[in-house]
């Protein structure tokens, strides 16, 4: 085998097919969602602990700061669970031939998209 | 050769289920909070603290947090193979994942076990 043959790997040059977006998002936004396990843990335990750690809870999330992390968290689970769907759907050999599966990269990007804007709406109403 | 790094006494089937029945149970009880939120407007601390209170909840619960574990350990390790170069380097993470997953596991079910029946 030829050891020199020439590689190309400048990130920002290559130019990735959908279907590789959606699949470095729904990675992404799993090592996220990894991260906010400690805080998910954290807001659990004041929202049960007693009515004034709950209503102080509520108080925090009026605040931009912490409505803005909320959203990061609610976005990257959502589009986590819709490509997750993508998965399991193709699991059952539903939209798994190529043409397909780029459409299932456009619809997870849409609906995740359409779902995320809405999730920030419902916040910030 | 191929090189068994993917398994590390391992299986890549029993994962692959794992991954996909947990994920499910996760979806599903994230729903089913969310649901509950938008059916109860006036959503304050008592609303909150019996729904936790009913013993099928502290279950689909207990279930979730077993559930979230195993999915995000698998998925931690499916990345940290695939990025992390060098085994000292990945294991060192690997292994401050899995006591930290261990200590979060344990902090849940404190949470849970702490709502009066």
């Amino acid at each position: 085998m030829n050891k020199k043959r020439p590689v190309f790997l400048n990130l920002f040059a290559i130019q990735f097919p959908i279907t590789a977006i959606v699949s470095i998002l729904h990675r992404a936004s799993g090592v996220l969602l990894f991260l906010f396990i400690p805080c998910l843990l954290s807001v659990l335990a004041s929202s049960l602990a007693s009515e004034a750690d709950f209503n102080a809870l509520r108080d925090t999330f009026s605040q931009p700061l912490a409505k803005l992390l909320l959203w990061l968290f609610l976005a990257a689970l959502s589009y986590h669970i819709i490509a997750g769907i993508r998965h399991l759907l193709m699991d059952m050999d539903i939209g798994d031939s190529l043409q397909a599966g780029r459409w299932g990269a456009r619809i997870v990007l849409a609906l995740s998209v359409i779902v995320i804007l809405l999730i920030g709406v419902g916040l910030w109403r | 050769m191929a090189i068994n790094n993917l398994s590390y006494g391992r299986h890549g089937l029993r994962d692959w289920l794992l991954q996909r029945v947990s994920a499910v149970i996760i979806a599903a009880y994230f729903l089913f909070l969310v649901g509950f939120w938008l059916t109860h407007p006036g959503f304050d601390y008592d609303t909150w603290m019996s729904l936790f209170a009913r013993p099928w909840v502290s279950l689909f619960s207990l279930l979730f947090l077993i559930s979230l574990f195993v999915h995000a350990w698998i998925g931690i390790w499916i990345v940290a193979t695939d990025y992390l170069k060098g085994a000292f380097l990945r294991y060192t993470v690997l292994i401050l994942v899995a006591l930290s997953f261990i200590a979060f596991f344990a902090w849940g079910v404190q949470i849970l076990w702490s709502v009066p029946a």
